[in-house]
């Protein structure tokens, strides 16, 4: 048995980097899952928060997923997304928390004062949900590529007992070694897709022929102009002077807050017309198509502060 | 023989990972603008966004700087805080970025981005030649262990693109780095702003004859830096489904940290000493022949023997010896100086427990490489060789062999916060 095996060449072992981005995320999901009391996987119906789901369904199988799924539904959720969130929990047998920001607004938790949007007001309705669940980790979709602030932040994510983010003091990060040390009310956030960019999650999709909305392939879609991005024409999002709405072929590059959410004309109908497309885009995916980013330079950076992902 | 552009298409993208240093004015942040522009990674939004920031703070140039320093207090201060993730891809491979700061709190930083990088890359000015700092950045990536190094010589233009000025430095940080552990080490003389040997080789150094920075990047070999000799597989979580379907399923799942596990392969469970045979290896629904790093895996075992958390899946006759006795090189991260006696907690592998700190042996000076035997204690970013007492036995190897199972986080039991990173000696 004293015998090395016989390892032929090197190049024999390698990995593309989407199964090495696999094999860290699956690492991260499991990290966590051993070390915290109460784990939860935040849910936005996204393709990045399917891709989650995708990761860890593969870190426990044949077991299943050891932890709920939590969404906080904004009341402005596209329909689309909903359906397909259905679908994802039925099929892996999960746990479906739901905290609504309606409720919260009903309980007091949050105040609308119908200048805030809701995209705001979801972060009091998830701080809350993750105090009155006792949830220790919350597992997010974000990404470093996606936004400057979010470059800078943390597998693991440290949160105060207020659920901020201190960007000044974050705890240094090495090797795979992820420290998930708490007090009593403090959680932490974990980003197991750090490191994966937009087109790898694209990739990823089309590679493991998962489902994701709808919205995301070219439609039609009775939309109009705002901020120099295409809205979506519905009663939720009432048309303001001036604007007009036109049907048009559409799809969507993130899933959000329908009111705050813009479309991009382009007919990619299939995932590899898709990737083709995102490999030629010139504007980023935030900055292309999310009302909420583009308010200043470190919009984002401040609602991170707050509690937001 | 298959052309480049038809190998290109068949061979999957792999991944480098790479941890740059140096400070603004070395031009690094001009360098990684250029790397993510050229390589079209960088968006028109961005580009616009900083743009505006940069009228409105009155430059006279694009500052690159902002698009990696992204917090608001970085900006204002003109400074960069934190390490930086940054990404881009050419058609062969996918590169991540550890943006590390030059100056503040340049140690633990450097220690953080180098941690996980496979190549280091330094940056000096080519009128100034090799600095102090240059030096440090140099010492830093090989007590990591990062096992490629790229010297960029920057600035060629405002020497005149002057072969004997690279080659004083090139012959200066040849010499030095023989005093320290760099396996491959590269130096090319670039201009970041200009793009001299940045993506295309240089018109103006003919006198040159190596690869362009980009070209090394992406044909530097890297998989097999990996060990895949050792047979080592830190058990993560057991995976028990309790599901009629998979009624008898007991997994061991992991991620291989060395060498290659097959079905069939007669293994030991440390610390027990328990041995057993692989009865399968599962990546989600399939089985797969053999896992190698740095892949997620589920291990099955043919008896039902008591594995858990923390244990350690090896080869029968190549394991490590479970030690509570630890001898390693300490990078302290926080203000509170590191002193013997003091007792913190630790984090090796899937491994936790705590340790007392039984001496501090020497500090070594970055600079000089002069080793203090008197100093006693660790401050903030020093870095010394310690020894610790564990309550439980870690499973380790000297980190020079595999930087996995060789390297260790220390966590202040006050405050959960991560003041240590310590490689094993051995």
């Amino acid at each position: 048995m004293a015998e090395p095996d016989t390892v032929a060449t090197h190049a024999d072992y390698q990995l593309s980097q989407l199964d090495q981005l696999e094999a860290e995320s699956i690492h991260i999901f499991r990290e966590v899952a051993a070390e915290f009391e109460k784990p939860v996987l935040m849910f936005s119906g996204g393709k990045d928060s399917i891709v989650m789901l995708r990761l860890a369904e593969k870190a426990f199988y044949p077991a299943k997923i050891p932890f709920p799924i939590m969404q906080i539904d904004t009341g402005l959720d596209f329909p689309e997304v909903i359906e397909t969130r259905d679908r994802w929990v039925n099929r892996l047998g999960v746990k479906l928390v739901v905290a609504s920001i309606d409720d919260a607004i009903a309980n007091g938790i949050v105040v609308d004062d119908g200048k805030t949007s809701r995209n705001r007001l979801q972060i009091g309705t998830l701080l809350n949900a993750i105090e009155e669940n006792g949830f220790t980790a919350a597992f997010g979709g974000g990404r470093r590529d996606e936004e400057k602030a979010r470059a800078k932040e943390r597998v693991y994510s440290h949160r105060d007992e207020f659920g901020q983010w201190d960007p000044k003091n974050q705890r240094p990060e090495l090797w795979s070694l992820y420290n998930g040390r708490l007090h009593a009310g403090e959680h932490m956030r974990i980003f197991p897709i750090s490191n994966w960019t937009e087109l790898d999650v694209w990739d990823y999709i089309r590679r493991e022929g998962i489902e994701i909305p709808s919205i995301y392939f070219a439609h039609q879609r009775r939309v109009f102009e705002r901020d120099n991005m295409l809205m979506t024409e519905t009663p939720l999002n009432p048309m303001r002077e001036g604007e007009v709405a036109s049907e048009r072929t559409v799809r969507f590059r993130t899933c959000g807050d329908i009111t705050l959410t813009g479309c991009v004309e382009s007919t990619a109908a299939t995932l590899d017309e898709i990737i083709d497309e995102i490999s030629m885009a010139r504007l980023t995916e935030r900055g292309a198509t999310r009302g909420d980013d583009r308010f200043s330079e470190a919009a984002m950076e401040d609602r991170k502060k707050e509690g937001y992902f | 023989m298959a052309t480049p552009a038809t190998d290109a298409a068949k061979k999957p993208m792999d991944l480098l990972r790479f941890a740059t240093a140096g400070s603004v004015d070395d031009g690094k942040s001009t360098l990684i603008g250029r790397l993510l522009y050229d390589s079209k990674s960088i968006f028109e939004d961005q580009i616009e966004a900083v743009e505006r920031t940069s009228e409105s703070r009155g430059d006279d140039y694009v500052d690159l700087s902002l698009l990696t320093d992204g917090l608001r207090s970085e900006r204002e201060q003109g400074i960069t805080i934190d390490v930086a993730y940054r990404y881009f891809a050419t058609p062969t491979r996918k590169f991540i970025i550890a943006d590390t700061p030059g100056h503040i709190q340049y140690t633990r930083n450097m220690v953080t981005g180098a941690s996980t990088a496979d190549l280091g890359l330094v940056l000096v000015d080519a009128r100034n030649g090799l600095t102090e700092q240059s030096r440090r950045h140099a010492v830093l990536l090989s007590l990591l262990r990062v096992p490629h190094l790229v010297l960029c010589v920057n600035k060629m233009d405002l020497v005149g693109y002057d072969q004997e000025i690279f080659k004083k430095i090139h012959a200066e940080f040849t010499s030095f780095a023989t005093k320290l552990n760099i396996p491959d080490l590269q130096i090319i003389p670039i201009s970041a702003l200009a793009g001299d040997n940045v993506v295309n080789r240089s018109e103006n150094m003919d006198w040159y004859e190596g690869p362009s920075l980009m070209h090394h990047l992406e044909h530097v070999h890297v998989a097999s830096d990996r060990d895949m000799i050792d047979v080592r597989f830190p058990v993560q979580y057991v995976v028990r489904p309790k599901s009629d379907e998979h009624h008898d399923y007991r997994g061991y799942a992991g991620r291989v940290a060395g060498g290659v596990l097959k079905k069939g392969d007669e293994v030991v469970v440390l610390p027990s000493g328990m041995t057993s045979k692989i009865a399968g290896i599962d990546l989600f629904d399939t089985e797969v022949d053999q896992a190698f790093p740095p892949m997620s895996v589920t291990v099955r075992l043919e008896d039902d023997v008591d594995v858990s958390r923390g244990d350690m899946i090896a080869r029968v006759n190549n394991a490590p010896t479970p030690t509570q006795d630890i001898d390693a090189m300490v990078c302290w991260m926080t203000t509170a100086p590191l002193k013997p006696r003091q007792k913190l907690a630790i984090k090796h592998t899937t491994r936790t427990g705590r340790v007392l700190v039984k001496d501090i042996q020497y500090r070594l000076d970055i600079n000089t490489l002069h080793r203090d035997q008197e100093a006693g204690e660790l401050g903030l970013n020093e870095i010394g060789r310690v020894q610790l007492r564990v309550t439980v036995p870690l499973l380790a190897d000297p980190y020079s062999k595999n930087r996995t199972t060789g390297s260790f986080i220390l966590i202040d039991e006050a405050t959960g916060v991560t003041v240590g990173a310590g490689m094993i000696n051995g």
